[in-house]
């Protein structure tokens, strides 16, 4: 039976040659024809000769979990040609480069084998060794084109956008894409049961990464400063800050620009110089992940104590240590929430697309100035680094940035006394001042050592205490200035709480539980202090499934901390082997439960 | 921003300085530090230099990281903002705040602690990045704030309280700073004030990264017999090479020096610093002359001070970013947010 637009493929490839730009053309693609699609780069640590994976799930239902099988496996690597070949559906397509033989006993007679003799194909079109090696990339492409029946003008057309003003590489791309097609079209039964077909589900979202989007909402939340240290999977929101920035941030005229980016030393200076400009009154942001956050504890104590506003973006990966730096996971959660010493603890925004991944970041600067605190947005690898299908970027031009409270020097004269933190407002925040602001008013010395309310240094037991609790007022404000959750009810009789990148395969694992009898209502975190909605929603029901990518059940911890909830009321669901957790494994875990106690499936109908 | 201070009743006795200031505007609260600390004259310095710049206080930024050194920041310019950050890292946060505005003064004050060991990182690489500041180290080769153990730059030798010899080699922090590119670099003692104070005014004056190391003894743990951070001791070994002073734009000539012994370096206020060879062999504007000397010096015992190396019209950090003329924390939402109509650029372009 003939299946469209309903597919993961992935290609196996070797970390270095040349397949990324190839295999994101062929997604681009699909989604150029209308068809729902998400990525995903599987990749080592490694910059050359290891195996590297490339993941193009299409669905129109828009299930865009991670698969453990797949249904069209291109596999360009031998090295791992039987763990691919294991890889595929029963009634799955390998496609491989014929041009030698292969072992034996890795045939498989459950699914259909198409040898495509790639490198002899390319050994008589091109002489370049260089050419050689990138357009077997091309070739399979252009092959896969005619098995899925894919618009092949689509594809042309991309590689002449993509070569503009390279005029020179456009035929040659061209005709590897041919020689690809032609060659099935001659030779093989084309196309296969899986095909694709044109469809109009994108509508008008865009494919983006994370990461891309975030930097992008840096630009648009007015940030001036990026501090930052290399780490996967973070550096690419540094890399398209300053791509996007050198466009969109320098004056037409002078030619100067309207931001900075300096690559630290290391993270405690990256952080260091994200507060030092915040203290001064510029919007300043540190990008990293868990090793980095680590390193940044002094500072980001000192900055809530001393509150000063600054952003950090972690995108995680699986630690400890330096772990699993190319896998992804939800694991920095209470590191980050409580990061450094002393009774410390941090607002964390959890974006789950690049929409808000966009959206957040700009948020992130007019809440960290109007709470005077360190915001951290946390996403991850899988978030970060993957395109994905994503509404496209919204920006509203009369949107005026919220600079949060700071006195200028109208206002200093207007004042009796300025205390740096008194709590004028009885919000918890004071009011700022910024260095140069007036001859004889205003200044104060910002330190990490306890003070009063008037920033005079003290060690006076009630003033310190008067202080943190000040700053536990604050933190209420802080919650009340959230973004809330995403709260959906089914009549179900038990709930499923996840946030972060587990939304990707939520939707679908909702809808295959819901075909198994089990109808769940669900909540999507998006920050943390937690809304009242999240202790109504829990409250609500008797059982919580609570959805996470690390081992130790963090959210569940930063949950009974932050509302006083009875552990006990949670039924975790932990993944944390360093892929993105799968709709299966949570459709598993769930039926387990309900299996293993003996409990009775129910849909609940509420009266 | 830049404001008029509106002249006030003054007591007779206190001069004023061209803005109608006098020393006082200048102080701080009290001092907490020993009575007797280097550190205490170096703020004093601090406050004479930057009265008799004229440069009204608010204008200044003060950043230091953590120690008794770190502290003083409390002590001078009291209508200046102050940030006393963490151990080693003020020059990371200096050079967030210098890059949110470069209007201001910035003047960092640290350890030897805090910049030879923990910090010695950032010390590096704040002077590769050229940050137009004016850094003070108040050097006792100890840490006061932790009760007395070694630092980094304390001399092999040279004995603690108890009488128990360092056995390491010392960080000389101004030969890093000539070795990295600082394009001021000077060396002076608190207990000369003659000496340190004209420093103090061209390295704020100065454009670019200014590097003062100044040997501040500790009374409390590194004044002994045997320290060579002592009081007696560094009086005896100091070797005065540059003898600097700033003439102000108002100033009258007094002095003059036989040619060929000073140098004169307009500074870029108008006033003029003149440089003044105490040793004929040495060349301020050349860094591996200048290194080979201090080193030298150090050689034999020796310490050589006075503005060791200077090079004019350095590049700074904005320089090499190429940032707006206009300061970040300045700069308007137009400036910063490029609009919808971008924004619907960029969703097309990825479609
Ligand atoms: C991360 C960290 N480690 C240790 C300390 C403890 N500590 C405070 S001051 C200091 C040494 C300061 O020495 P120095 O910079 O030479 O300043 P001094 O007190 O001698 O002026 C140390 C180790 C600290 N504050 N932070
Ligand atoms: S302990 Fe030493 S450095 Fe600290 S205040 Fe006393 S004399 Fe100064
Ligand atoms: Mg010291």
């Amino acid at each position: 039976m003939t299946s469209f637009n309903e597919f993961v493929i992935r290609f196996a490839n070797v970390n270095g040659s040349g397949s990324a730009s190839a295999n994101g053309m062929f997604a681009k693609a699909l989604f150029r024809m209308g068809i729902p699609v998400t990525t995903r780069n599987i990749f080592p640590s490694n910059i050359q000769g290891l195996p590297t994976w490339f993941e193009v799930r299409a669905s129109s239902r828009e299930y865009f979990g991670r698969r453990d099988k797949v249904d069209i496996m291109v596999a360009m690597n031998a090295e791992t040609y039987k763990e691919d070949v294991n890889r595929l559906e029963s009634g799955g397509y390998l496609i491989y480069d014929s041009t030698r033989g292969r072992p034996r006993e890795l045939y498989r007679d459950d699914v259909h084998e198409i040898g495509i003799p790639i490198t002899k194909l390319i050994l008589s079109e091109f002489s370049d060794p260089k050419q050689r090696q990138l357009f077997k990339n091309i070739v399979y492409v252009g092959s896969l084109s005619a098995l899925l029946d894919m618009e092949f003008d689509v594809l042309t057309s991309m590689v002449a956008s993509q070569y503009r003003g390279k005029d020179k590489l456009i035929q040659p791309n061209i005709r590897a894409l041919e020689l690809g097609r032609n060659y099935v079209l001659k030779y093989l039964p084309c196309p296969m049961e899986i095909q694709v077909k044109r469809a109009d589900l994108v509508g008008d979202r865009i494919l983006v990464d994370g990461n891309e989007a975030a930097a992008l909402g840096a630009i648009y939340g007015g940030a001036t400063l990026c501090a930052w240290y290399p780490i996967t999977p973070s550096t690419s929101v540094a890399d398209t800050f300053e791509k996007h920035a050198s466009r969109l941030r320098v004056d037409p005229k002078t030619k100067k620009k309207n931001f900075a980016i300096i690559q630290a030393e290391d993270e405690l200076s990256a952080i260091g110089m994200v507060i030092g400009a915040g203290w001064n009154g510029a919007r300043a942001f540190t990008a990293t992940s868990g090793p980095g956050i680590s390193l940044m504890n002094e500072f980001l104590g000192l900055a809530y104590f001393a509150e000063v506003p600054a952003v950090v973006f972690d995108v995680q990966r699986a630690g400890p240590s330096t772990g699993m730096p190319t896998r992804t996971q939800q694991s920095d959660l209470l590191s980050v929430a409580f990061a450094s010493h002393g009774d410390t603890k941090h607002p964390i925004l959890l974006p789950a697309t690049p929409k808000e991944c966009f959206d957040f970041a700009a948020d992130a600067f007019d809440l960290a100035e109007r709470i005077q605190s360190p915001v951290i947005v946390m996403t991850d690898l899988e978030l970060g680094m993957n395109q994905t299908l994503s509404d496209p970027f919204q920006w509203d031009d009369s949107r005026q940035y919220d600079r949060g409270k700071v006195l200028d020097f109208e206002d200093l004269e207007q004042i009796e006394r300025y205390g740096r933190y008194v709590d004028v407002d009885g919000d918890g925040i004071g009011y700022r001042t910024l260095p140069g602001t007036h001859p004889s008013k205003g200044s104060f010395f910002t330190r990490g050592s306890s003070r009063n309310e008037w920033a005079v240094y003290t060690e006076d037991a009630q003033s310190y205490i008067n202080n943190m609790d000040r700053l536990n007022k604050k933190w209420e404000t802080i919650r009340s200035l959230m973004p809330s959750s995403e709260v959906e009810h089914r009549n179900g009789r038990a709930g499923i709480i996840y946030f972060g990148t587990t939304t990707t395969p939520m939707n679908e694992s909702l809808g295959l539980l819901d075909e198994n009898g089990i109808t769940l209502n669900s909540l999507r975190i998006r920050s943390y202090p937690f809304g009242p909605e999240v202790a109504e929603f829990i409250d609500a029901h008797e059982k919580i499934f609570l959805v996470e990518q690390n081992r130790d059940a963090q959210m569940k911890s930063l949950l009974s901390f932050d509302l006083g909830i009875d552990p006990k009321k949670f039924v975790s669901i932990l993944y944390y082997g360093g892929f993105s957790i799968s709709a299966d494994y949570i459709v598993d875990e769930v039926t387990e439960h309900y299996v293993v106690n003996k409990l009775p499936r129910l849909r609940e109908v509420e009266s | 921003m830049t404001f008029v201070p509106k002249p006030k009743a003054r007591h007779p006795l206190l001069k004023t300085n061209e803005i109608g200031l006098t020393r006082r505007d200048y102080e701080a609260i009290v001092s907490t530090l020993c009575a007797g600390c280097g550190h205490d004259s170096v703020s004093a310095a601090v406050i004479q230099a930057c009265h008799e710049l004229s440069i009204p206080p608010h204008q200044f930024a003060k950043v230091s990281g953590i120690g008794c050194s770190s502290k003083t920041p409390s002590y001078f310019l009291g209508n200046a903002h102050g940030f006393n950050s963490v151990h080693g890292r003020m020059p990371s946060i200096a050079t967030g705040a210098y890059l949110a505005n470069k209007e201001l003064k910035y003047i960092g004050i640290s350890g030897d602690g805090d910049s030879a060991s923990i910090g010695l990182g950032q010390f590096a690489h704040i002077i590769r990045r050229k940050v137009d500041m004016c850094y003070i180290v108040d050097n006792n080769g100890t840490y006061g704030l932790t009760k007395g153990q070694f630092s980094a730059t304390n001399d092999r030798g040279s004995t603690s309280k108890r009488g128990v010899p360092n056995l390491y080699a010392p960080i000389d922090l101004v030969s890093l700073a000539i070795q990295l590119g600082a394009s001021f670099v000077a060396r002076s003692f608190s207990g000369d004030k003659q000496q340190l104070i004209p420093l103090i005014k061209a390295a704020v004056l100065h454009k670019g990264f200014a590097f003062i190391d100044v040997i501040s003894p500790c009374v409390m743990f590194n004044n002994h017999e045997g320290s060579t951070k002592s009081y007696t001791h560094v009086r005896n070994h100091t070797e005065p090479v540059i003898d600097a002073s700033l003439i102000m734009p108002r100033d009258e000539i007094t002095v003059e020096y036989e040619e060929g012994t000073t140098i004169s370096v307009p500074m870029h206020d108008g006033s003029e610093l003149q440089l003044r060879k105490l040793s004929d062999s040495y060349e301020p504007n050349d860094r591996v002359s200048a290194l080979t000397y201090v080193q030298q010096a150090q050689e034999e015992g020796e310490i050589a001070t006075g503005l060791l190396f200077l090079e004019e019209d350095a590049v700074n950090c904005h320089d090499i970013l190429g940032t707006s003329d206009t300061p970040f924390n300045g700069l308007e939402q137009e400036s910063l947010c490029p609009g919808v109509e971008k924004l619907e650029q960029i969703n097309d372009s990825l479609r």
